[in-house]
């Protein structure tokens, strides 16, 4: 298999769609750079990336939510990575994190002010090298605010205004900021409950449109990975907010 | 919860848990009673549903390590062979072994000694195994080879689960130039025929024949037998220049929605099939050709859930092995009770197998017949009779295909049976690891 000399580092490596998006870049002929929390998990996940295609398969250690680290894991990465992935993501329970603050505070940071800090870190670096690729997972929840999940959606807008924030800044840069909202995912985050099938998609789906929107079709910088997300997230942001404020959703 | 096996016939009440972590498994297994592991549910009968509760082993996923040295490559016992060969095929290696289908897990492949079209040559899978880490009956981690654990070792290869769980794997692949197969198809006009090109291709790496069993009268028992070898980069470039030395897997375009009606699969349809097959066959025999590595080895897996061809009662799927002397008539025999019952279908092979491997593995040196066959009343008498004939003969069934079989028809076919039964109770495997397979045959 022909190798491409490139890096990339996935946080979030234990994940279903982290492992699946590893797996695509390193099937690709890229070098990975696995983060996660538990060393042991990843480092499972690394001998299965690294044996299934060929890759260099490096492993770190990171917590999300310990944002002092930050700066230290990424100045000893052992190269810069060329593409930044962060696929971190806590789904969290609503109505717990509407009683709990420490709840409701574990998914605001786990999902945006983690994910957030950390790539703005990648790319203060990608802009002073000239060129680099942020990927964000962001989510349809973030469009807009509902009943039923706003404490977790609350910070995958943050994430998404974030995202297109830096995009906006680093245009003219040379680098390239992608934003991802998977939709419905088959994970064992969701394993327990019940998806409509045109509205979700397998792990590998998500990680072979991550590495499509990166590398072959740049088009877009906006992701919805199902397409028909596109037009049902138009519409329900389309909704006057007094009619909307009714809806049970 | 409510578990099957591939063929559908019944359905078995069994408690299902699910394994996510190889050191997992060590926690799970001594508090349990009743237990086996399963993996991707290929098996046809009811080996891989526990008597109380099912173990399922399709997330240890994960590959450890292959080294391009000696082409040993290292998995958990949940891999998929698709995973293997998806991963490896470019690459340039190949499994030593594969199966009918490539949606199985290496834990299976051990579990069964699943066996290949070249068998003959080469043995089961279990053959080419040099390691594995075992989960016992006490929960301990045990490591088993031809040297170390050898008593283990071998009960488990062809052991159906009931020595302990396979979380670990290691077995060696075999380079390959491309990822073709150069194709020869041989026409035999009736049994004798075939069992003659089955013979004469002995030293041929891949060799299989597809048996029309409604053909009656002078045409009993003709076959299409097919002949491969792994191509090399020199005869795929002189036949097909344009073409890739490693093609991808295609995903099945073709799928079945819903269960068949029972009505569609009758004597007529199949020998209509039969007939139109079987001339096609001819048509192309003689002169090699080159076939993809997946409709050669995997003709089925491109159709998308193909057990619902037999509607909602499901089907039963015979497979015997009887030895090489009088194979003629044993299996002339049962050829005429299928022909006469008119029960016979489109999916019956015939193949020569070499020795076995493991205490209890289905193959040995002899023929073996597998066919498909519609789980209706009719046809458990039907298939009481052909056991009889395979009992007579000294031959056995082969336990992943089995839903029915007796006890009798069994234990007179596994001389090693006592061995196996021993270990079990010595290890205590004989209370934590049951199967309804291994209840109904009293392993």
């Amino acid at each position: 298999m022909n190798r491409t000399g490139k890096t990339l580092l996935l946080i979030g490596a234990t994940s279903d769609i982290g492992r699946a998006t590893g797996l695509v870049y390193a099937m690709a002929g890229w070098d990975v750079q696995l983060a996660g929390r538990n060393l042991e998990a990843v480092h499972r996940e690394a001998d299965d990336i690294g044996t299934r295609s060929g890759a260099s398969v490096s492993v770190h250690q990171l917590d999300i939510l310990n944002t002092s680290r930050f700066e230290d894991f990424c100045d000893t990465l052992p190269k810069l990575p060329d593409t930044v992935v962060c696929v971190v993501g806590q789904l969290g329970e609503q109505r717990r994190a509407e009683r709990e603050l420490d709840h409701a505070t574990e998914v605001l940071r786990t999902n945006f002010e983690g994910p957030a800090l950390l790539l703005g870190l990648f790319a203060e670096r990608f802009a002073k090298r000239g060129f680099g690729t942020i990927i964000g997972i962001s989510s349809v929840a973030g469009d807009r605010g509902r009943g039923s999940n706003y404490v977790y959606g609350a910070a995958k807008a943050g994430l998404s205004a974030f995202l297109s924030g830096l995009r906006n800044r680093l245009a003219s840069a040379g680098v390239r900021v992608l934003t991802v909202k998977p939709g419905f995912v088959r994970t064992r985050m969701t394993a327990a409950m019940k998806l409509p099938p045109l509205l979700t998609a397998e792990p590998a789906q998500v990680a072979d449109a991550i590495f499509s929107a990166s590398e072959t079709k740049k088009q877009r910088e906006v992701i919805y990975v199902r397409g028909l997300w596109w037009p049902i997230m138009l519409a329900i942001r389309s909704i006057p907010e007094p009619i909307f404020k009714r809806l049970r959703l | 919860m409510s578990l099957q096996g591939w063929g559908r016939y019944r359905n078995y009440d069994s408690e299902v848990l699910e394994c996510l972590l190889p050191q997992s498994v060590g926690a799970m297994v001594p508090s349990r009673a009743g237990l086996i592991a399963r993996g991707n549910g290929r098996s046809y009968g009811d080996a891989a549903v526990g008597e109380l509760a099912t173990l399922i082993c399709g997330g240890l996923s994960r590959m450890k390590a292959f080294d391009a040295g000696n082409g040993i490559l290292t998995v958990e016992g949940g891999t998929l062979l698709s995973d293997i060969l998806r991963a490896f095929i470019p690459r340039g290696y190949f499994p030593p072994v594969v199966p009918g289908t490539k949606f199985v897990t290496v834990g299976g492949m051990i579990a069964s000694d699943v066996h290949g079209k070249n068998h003959h040559r080469v043995g089961g899978f279990g053959d080419h195994v040099t390691q594995f880490k075992l989960v016992v009956a006490s929960g301990e981690l045990v490591t088993c080879s031809r040297t170390e654990n050898p008593e283990l070792f071998y009960a488990t290869i062809g052991g159906m689960g009931l020595t302990g769980v396979i979380v670990e794997a290691s077995f060696e692949m075999k380079p390959i130039e491309t990822g073709w197969i150069l194709q020869k198809t041989t026409v035999a006009q009736d049994l004798a025929g075939a069992l003659k090109v089955l013979q004469a291709t002995d030293e041929l790496t891949y060799s299989v024949a597809w048996i029309d069993c409604l053909a009656g009268g002078k045409s009993m028992g003709r076959s299409l037998v097919f002949t491969g070898e792994h191509a090399t980069r020199e005869q795929v470039s002189a036949r097909m220049p344009q073409a890739e030395f490693f093609p991808a897997a295609r995903e099945p375009k073709l799928g079945l929605p819903f269960d068949f009606p029972a009505w569609m699969l009758n004597g007529v349809s199949v020998s209509a099939f039969n007939e139109m097959y079987f001339r096609a066959g001819a048509r192309k025999a003689g002169s090699p050709s080159l076939v993809h590595w997946n409709p050669y080895f995997f003709p089925l897996d491109g159709i998308h859930r193909w057990n619902r061809l037999y509607g909602r009662r499901g089907f039963l799927q015979h497979q015997c092995v009887v030895p090489e002397g009088n194979a003629l008539a044993v299996l002339g025999e049962m050829l005429e009770r299928f022909v006469r019952s008119g029960k016979g279908s489109f999916l019956a092979v015939l193949k020569k197998l070499g020795r076995g491997g493991g205490l209890i593995s289905f193959p040995t040196s002899g023929y073996t017949l597998a066919l498909d066959l519609p789980a209706t009343t009719d046809v458990f008498p039907l298939l009481e009779e052909i056991d009889k004939i395979v009992v007579q003969a000294g031959g056995r069934l082969y336990l992943a295909k089995d839903a029915r079989q007796s006890r009798h028809t069994f234990e007179a076919g596994y001389p090693q049976l006592s061995a196996f039964r021993e270990l079990r109770r010595v290890t205590g495997a004989d209370r934590r690891f049951r199967s309804h397979l291994s209840t109904r045959l009293g392993i």
